[in-house]
């Protein structure tokens, strides 16, 4: 009877502000697609500037389409005009990036999930401090270790190398990947590990057989986290390596500033957009994931 | 020995991540901060120096630009994220059509290095071929846009962008603690006579509290952190008008050869980082110990 009641009154209050309702949505979704508009204006603008030629774009405005499709300022900052010294182009860079992100994220989501698998089925007294002491890593502002960094990269004899970039973004990823991995198992029943335990099984045994075939969305929720966070440094890249063994972020911000006689806002464009593009594709295609990261990655927990 | 391994797998196991963090964490911050109190020039020195760098470092013109520009920029960049994270995130929750296409678009800005951002941003606000001759080509013939280029204007451009790049990510937050309510707890109050705004208002928005804490450290985080935009952007110009403290201790340390001071900085920034983060790694541990 009470719910009768409270459940017609409900329909009534919704009856009466149909037209509200009506005018709200309408301004929702005029807001709505406001913001849509201003996050979607520099991609734009990004995409058409590269496609035009400078003379169209001394002519046009920042938003004109493109009178034909000129894809010229892409094969430029990709492969360069040509005549050797002082072309720069993307290419070299490009690989730089992949070779460095490629066993940085492997070793660092191993080691994360090692960590994490310790911290969470093997408990001993104080791991709760433990995980702190890893987590706080998360957080440093990292110009309180470039000057010792720079030093020991020095000292090792593998500073202005890809080999070094490896290490460093190895080091400053395991937090992040501990964090990721620890939250994920303690999800998992404990019994599991016990019961297996009871069965004899081993230390890695049971991580391979029993961890392992379950980890699938916290391994690509942090391989995604690392390849994004990498593949977009800029510090590490800039201050540890120059020249030759720099990675794409870094190029890009040399090929933009380089003062040549003429700024080819086209060629610009396009290098941005090739140095974005990975990082890109990776978000359209796993968005759920990349998602789950970035709120885990901050919020813990 | 293999006795021993065995037995203590585990903590073998740890032993790497431990040992790297301890070594290239806090082994450094703390030979940073040794640094700090030395008179070191090109080359570390090792002989202690007192507060000399720290005395220099607040003496100097333009860290104190740095940390003023800090302070604009934080407050701005935090109450802007948050607001229009919030707004987003309640009018998507309204039962949206297309509400994934919308949340792509918000947040992909967090998929691009700051670099980018940075560059497209660059072009966008320059004043001969960007936004301002677009208006002047619309008709506003008197349209003047040239914060990019101006002194007092310019940290108001790496606001602009970085609030491109980050409101989508409060979004998120917001959002998804939004969802995390219950049904029933919005119902109740409709039924009780509250109107969709009193909802928001009186009840939804005071449950965010965690989520306000978050992305309050999250973004503070940021803006104290950053560099890369910076750099794409004006380079801390025009002049020095836009140094950041990130930037004053890179450009101090490997283009002015002055390691003592640039260490002193970067201990300023990573005091000011901590004092953010330890309460929030505090309360946050004693939330998952209460629960």
């Amino acid at each position: 009877m009470q719910d009768n009641i409270s459940r017609s009154s409900y329909k009534q209050l919704e009856q009466k502000s149909k037209y509200t309702n009506l005018f709200l949505r309408w301004f929702l979704y005029f807001v709505l697609i406001l913001f849509a508009s201003y996050f979607i204006f520099p991609l734009y603008v990004m995409v058409v500037t590269s496609l035009k030629t400078m003379e169209e774009i001394r002519q046009g405005t920042l938003l004109t389409w493109p009178s034909t499709l000129n894809f010229e300022s892409w094969a430029i900052a990709w492969g360069g005009r040509g005549y050797g010294a002082g072309d720069t182009f993307l290419r070299p860079y490009f690989w730089n990036s992949i070779k460095m992100v490629v066993p940085a994220v492997f070793f660092s989501t191993f080691i994360g999930a090692m960590t994490g698998y310790v911290l969470t089925k093997w408990r001993f007294k104080g791991d709760q401090w433990v995980f702190l002491f890893l987590l706080f890593g998360c957080f440093i502002p990292f110009q309180a270790i470039l000057l010792p960094m720079a030093r020991t990269l020095g000292v090792l004899g593998i500073s202005n190398s890809i080999l070094g970039l490896v290490v460093v973004h190895t080091v400053y990823g395991i937090p992040f990947t501990t964090l990721f991995f620890r939250n994920y198992y303690v999800s998992v029943p404990t019994e599991l590990v016990k019961a297996a335990r009871i069965d004899g099984a081993g230390f890695f045994k049971i991580f391979f057989k029993i961890l392992l075939p379950i980890s699938a969305p916290i391994i690509v929720v942090t391989v995604i986290w690392q390849f994004t966070q990498i593949w977009n440094d800029f510090l590490f890249g800039s201050t540890f390596s120059f020249g030759e063994a720099a990675p794409i972020q870094v190029a890009l911000n040399n090929m933009v500033l380089s003062s040549t006689s003429v700024k080819e806002y086209n060629v610009d464009m396009a290098s941005a957009i090739i140095a974005g593009i990975p990082t890109l594709i990776v978000y359209v295609l796993a968005g759920k994931y990349f998602i789950r990261g970035l709120t885990s990655g901050a919020v813990k927990g | 020995m293999l006795k021993f391994l065995e037995k203590n797998l585990p903590k073998v196991v740890l032993a790497p991540a431990v040992g790297l963090i301890s070594w290239f964490v806090y082994g450094f911050v703390l030979w940073t901060c040794y640094i700090s109190f030395t008179n070191s020039k090109i080359l570390p020195k090792y002989e202690l120096w007192g507060f000399g760098q720290y005395s220099k470092l607040w003496a100097s013109r333009k860290w104190l630009i740095a940390v003023d520009n800090l302070f604009v920029f934080t407050a701005l960049f935090l109450i802007i994220c948050i607001v229009i994270g919030i707004i987003l995130a309640i009018f998507l929750d309204q039962k949206i059509r297309a509400e994934g296409v919308l949340r792509t678009i918000y947040l992909y800005p967090m998929a691009l290095s700051f670099i980018v951002t940075g560059t497209a941003w660059k072009w966008i606000l320059n004043p001969s071929l960007g936004i301002q001759k677009m208006f002047i080509d619309w008709g506003f013939e008197n349209f003047t846009f040239d914060w990019l280029v101006n002194r007092e204007m310019a940290i108001y451009t790496i606001v602009i962008a970085g609030v491109w790049q980050s409101a989508g990510f409060v979004m998120a937050l917001f959002l998804a603690g939004l969802r995390s309510v219950e049904d029933e707890i919005v119902k109740a109050a409709k039924i009780d006579g509250a109107g969709l705004f009193t909802v928001y208002w009186k009840i939804l928005i005071p449950m965010m509290r965690p989520v306000f804490f978050t992305s309050f450290v999250i973004l503070v985080h940021i803006s104290i952190k950053s560099y890369d935009l910076i750099v794409a952007l004006t380079q801390g110009g025009p002049g020095i008008s836009t140094t950041m403290p990130a930037l004053y201790m890179t450009q101090t340390a490997f283009h002015k050869s002055q390691v003592g001071l640039s260490a002193a900085s970067a201990m300023m920034m990573f005091m000011a980082v901590a004092a953010v983060i330890i309460p929030y790694l505090y309360s946050e541990l004693r939330r998952e110990n209460a629960r």
